[in-house]
């Protein structure tokens, strides 16, 4: 079978490439959805890590509620963007800098 | 190289290719179909690390759910115009130098730690989905009904931010 540490490489991957994303792209939704990458490698790195103690479930379950949190700051994330947008027509992150106009 | 070795090496190029481009695509439509790629990918690879109730749940929530949102959110802020929308980029070197430093701070104490090369994944002695069933009912059940509020108190909540019906 397959060696821990490739799925670990495959993690690491992921996530540097979320935070370049996250840091690089002038667009919200191209943040959020840097944020679902990192978001997707500390999940794999949990199912991962759960291999190492056999007989427990819990980085599984750690995993499922990572899910259920990703979902909600999604739906939440996508309709603050909507209203930004429609506020200030622009969905770049930066021309934003005001709480109040 | 048996078919299981294949699939997994097969998916986790799928995965590690569409992050990569990921990277330095323009189109936010693009990167969305992009993004479900690499989500589908880390399904596979999930049901091969023998955790098939996590990998039935990324694709019942991601490829279902996330990304039909995500997609919504991009036709909503785009103005009509027929031209696609293009992402400009900024701060490269900066963003490149952090990803790349993080990576190599991440391969190095991965490859430093050897029991991780030698150990492999094996199936465990019980079903998963049904030890995750149980467990959810018994040791879990208090962060499994917090979820359940987070997620009722996340949808009150993005249905009252996104309307746009004024407030009094």
């Amino acid at each position: 079978m397959f060696p821990i540490a490739h799925f670990l490489y495959l993690g690491a991957f992921l996530f540097s490439a979320g935070l370049v994303i996250v840091i690089v792209k002038k667009n919200m939704i191209m943040v959020l959805l840097g944020i679902e990458l990192m978001l997707n490698a500390s999940n794999l790195n949990l199912v991962t890590f759960n291999q190492l103690y056999p007989d427990s479930i819990q980085g599984q379950m750690f995993a499922l509620f990572v899910i259920i949190v990703a979902v909600s700051e999604a739906a939440v994330g996508l309709a603050i963007v909507i209203k930004v947008y429609h506020y200030y027509q622009t969905s770049v992150p930066d021309e934003i800098n005001e709480l109040k106009d | 190289m048996n078919i299981a070795s294949f699939m997994f090496y097969f998916f986790e190029f799928a995965a590690a290719s569409s992050a990569f481009a990921l990277i330095f695509i323009r189109n936010v439509f693009y990167g969305a179909l992009l993004l479900i790629i690499c989500l589908l990918a880390l399904a596979g690879i999930y049901v091969l690390a023998f955790a098939e109730f996590i990998a039935v749940a990324q694709i019942l929530v991601y490829a279902g759910g996330i990304l039909v949102v995500i997609i919504f959110g991009i036709m909503l802020t785009t103005k009509i115009s027929g031209k696609p929308l293009v992402v400009e980029h900024m701060y490269e070197l900066s963003g490149t130098l952090a990803g790349l430093s993080l990576l190599a701070l991440l391969i190095y104490v991965i490859s430093r730690e050897t029991s991780f090369a030698e150990r492999a994944v094996y199936q465990q002695q019980y079903d998963s989905v049904n030890r995750i069933g149980i467990d959810l009912m018994s040791e879990f059940v208090m962060p499994f009904e917090i979820g359940g509020i987070l997620l009722l108190i996340a949808l009150i909540g993005a249905a009252v931010t996104a309307s746009t019906i004024k407030s009094k």
